[in-house]
């Protein structure tokens, strides 16, 4: 009994330092967030429009249009990424002479951050100076590929596929490794080719990676704002204007109201949400945790 | 065609993609380091080619995007969050192991649903509260907010588990003490999950772009993330200044990561693994 008293102190004692900064920065925003979402902010005041605020925001063009463009930069991004990751990882897995520059190669773009990945394709799509608008010509050309409003959006998706590629190379290589190696054997005994003893050894045994991979990269995908930022400021024609930059971009109708600032951003922590509850509800069946 | 034959042809065929892919991976950061090497005025003349070289564009970077500054604040303030995050998480990751106290569970729900807040939906609120307290353009804006994290303490709390509930009792008796057992058994058997998160801490500090473009004006305080943002508007006529500064940034985390690439691919795939 004692005892147990004083534990209850110290860990009270341990728990504090974390406590209070989640709390302060973490609980404490939502929470007022939720209501600042309600008001309209001008410089020094803001004015309260109640709940309706999150309605009428969800229902704006604005809104809607960037839910879309998310949704799309999304859909380009997350399948092209885990399709690409899951090749390199699956060519580099054979025990090789040489496989571990190839490895070192294919995580290495782990390394750059969003900034540094954005400003490299900044340049080589660049229409005056950049190689592969060069080598593409075309619209690449004039007015160039981050300028036309048909290929922005698939633009600034090169760059965050590219920037994200180490990762989940990274992540499907140790999911990789985690396979039984009798089982390729015993599927080889069974007489199951290459493709075969791809999908119905390979994949049903990563699955549990390739969810995890899916979701991060999801999420990264609904909370782009870096590449968007340094490549084409949302435009052109707000083509690439995402759910994170309407809220937090600059020269959008949000940019001087944290009330709109913050609806924008609790809708968008519900529609992260959402995703979340989809993605583990629809994927969680098909993912096999078996031994 | 032998059986060796196939096999030998299978193989030249998968090095052969192996190579393509490489080469299309590593461009980028190819045509980065050529150009930043090149001096201004060749940098559209044979691009593909490091036919100058010259360390000029580098040092003119340097000195026109302050980015030795920005390295500077990059590096202090990711060390001094990591340092924080490692600590508080350890602090918290042992009185969710190892202490018993009414409320646990709650406390520790409570802590994990963190997670699920992005930080996107909070930053409105916390710049407003960094304005009140008058921080914007100071280096508590950039670190405090960050000083804990639920992810760290879910971490490291995994590995605290796996550790003998004996050990602690032995420990406790033999009077070493709680806080002895925490810092000489429980943190010395646990090295490797604390190494994987002081890399991701680093990583993920080191990275980060939208909060100190919201809570810095001043370019005293710039990050190397922010630091590049300036440096492209203000050399937008001079592609190749702008593309040496990403080659400087750049740099230090490749050294970083080819030095701790276990502990990166612990931290990354941390998830992954089933529990």
């Amino acid at each position: 009994m004692k005892r147990n008293r004083r534990d209850s102190g110290l860990a009270a004692l341990m728990l504090v330092p974390s406590g209070v900064i989640l709390l302060l920065f973490v609980v404490y925003p939502l929470i007022k967030a939720v209501w600042l979402g309600q008001q309209r902010c001008g410089v020094t005041k803001c004015t309260n429009n109640g709940f309706d605020q999150y309605l009428d925001a969800f229902r704006s063009n604005e809104f809607q249009d960037a839910l879309i463009v998310t949704a799309k930069y999304a859909l380009i991004t997350v399948p092209i990424g885990l399709v690409l990751g899951v090749a390199l990882a699956v060519l580099a897995d054979k025990y090789m002479r040489g496989v571990g520059i190839f490895r070192t190669i294919f995580s290495s773009t782990v390394a750059t951050s969003v900034a540094v990945a954005s400003v490299m394709w900044f340049f080589l799509l660049n229409p005056n100076v950049g190689v592969l608008s060069e080598w593409i010509g075309g619209i690449a050309k004039t007015p160039g590929l981050l300028q036309d409003p048909r290929s922005a959006l698939w633009a600034v998706s090169a760059s965050s596929i590219w920037a994200n590629l180490g990762f989940t190379f990274i992540v499907v290589t140790a999911g990789l490794q985690g396979v039984p190696k009798d089982l390729y054997e015993s599927a080889y005994v069974d007489g199951a080719g290459g493709f075969s003893r791809f999908t119905n050894v390979t994949l049903p045994m990563i699955s549990p990676t390739l969810l995890f991979a899916t979701v991060v990269l999801t999420t990264r995908a609904f909370q782009s704002f870096g590449e968007v930022d340094l490549l084409t400021e949302g435009g052109p024609l707000g083509k690439t204007t995402t759910l994170t930059y309407l809220a937090y971009g600059s020269g959008l109708p949000t940019s001087n109201d944290d009330g709109l600032r913050a609806t924008v951003s609790v809708l968008l922590f519900a529609v992260l949400l959402a995703l979340a509850l989809v993605q583990f509800r629809g994927l969680e069946k098909r993912v096999h945790y078996g031994n | 065609m032998a059986i060796d034959q196939v096999y030998g042809a299978r193989k030249v065929g998968r090095y052969l993609l192996l190579t393509f892919m490489a080469f299309v991976v590593i461009f980028p950061i190819y045509m980065m380091v050529v150009g930043a090497l090149k001096p201004g005025n060749k940098v559209l003349v044979n691009p593909l080619l490091p036919t100058d070289f010259t360390t000029g564009t580098l040092t003119e970077a340097w000195r026109t995007g302050h980015l030795g500054r920005a390295l500077w604040n990059s590096a202090y303030v990711s060390v001094l969050i990591t340092l924080a995050q490692v600590v508080t998480s350890i602090l918290a990751a042992y009185a969710f192991a190892f202490l018993r106290f009414p409320g646990k569970t709650f406390v520790f729900v409570a802590f994990l649903a963190t997670l699920l807040v992005p930080l996107e939906a909070t930053l409105t609120v916390n710049r407003r509260t960094m304005q009140s307290l008058s921080w914007i353009n100071s280096y508590k804006a950039l670190t405090i907010p960050f000083l804990a994290t639920a992810f760290g303490i879910f971490m490291i709390r995994q590995v605290f588990l796996t550790i003998p509930k004996e050990m602690h009792e032995a420990a406790s008796m033999d009077g070493l003490g709680r806080l002895g057992f925490l810092w000489q058994v429980a943190v010395p058997l646990s090295r490797p999950t604390i190494g994987a998160l002081t890399l991701f801490s680093f990583l993920t500090s080191w990275n980060q772009y939208l909060w100190p473009t919201l809570v810095t004006t001043n370019q005293k305080f710039n990050t190397v993330q922010t630091g590049l943002k300036t440096l492209k508007l203000a050399a937008i006529d001079k592609p190749n200044l702008v593309i040496a500064g990403t080659v400087i940034v750049a740099l230090p985390i490749f050294v970083v990561l080819i030095a701790f690439q276990r502990q990166l691919i612990r931290g990354l795939t941390a998830g992954a693994v089933k529990g």
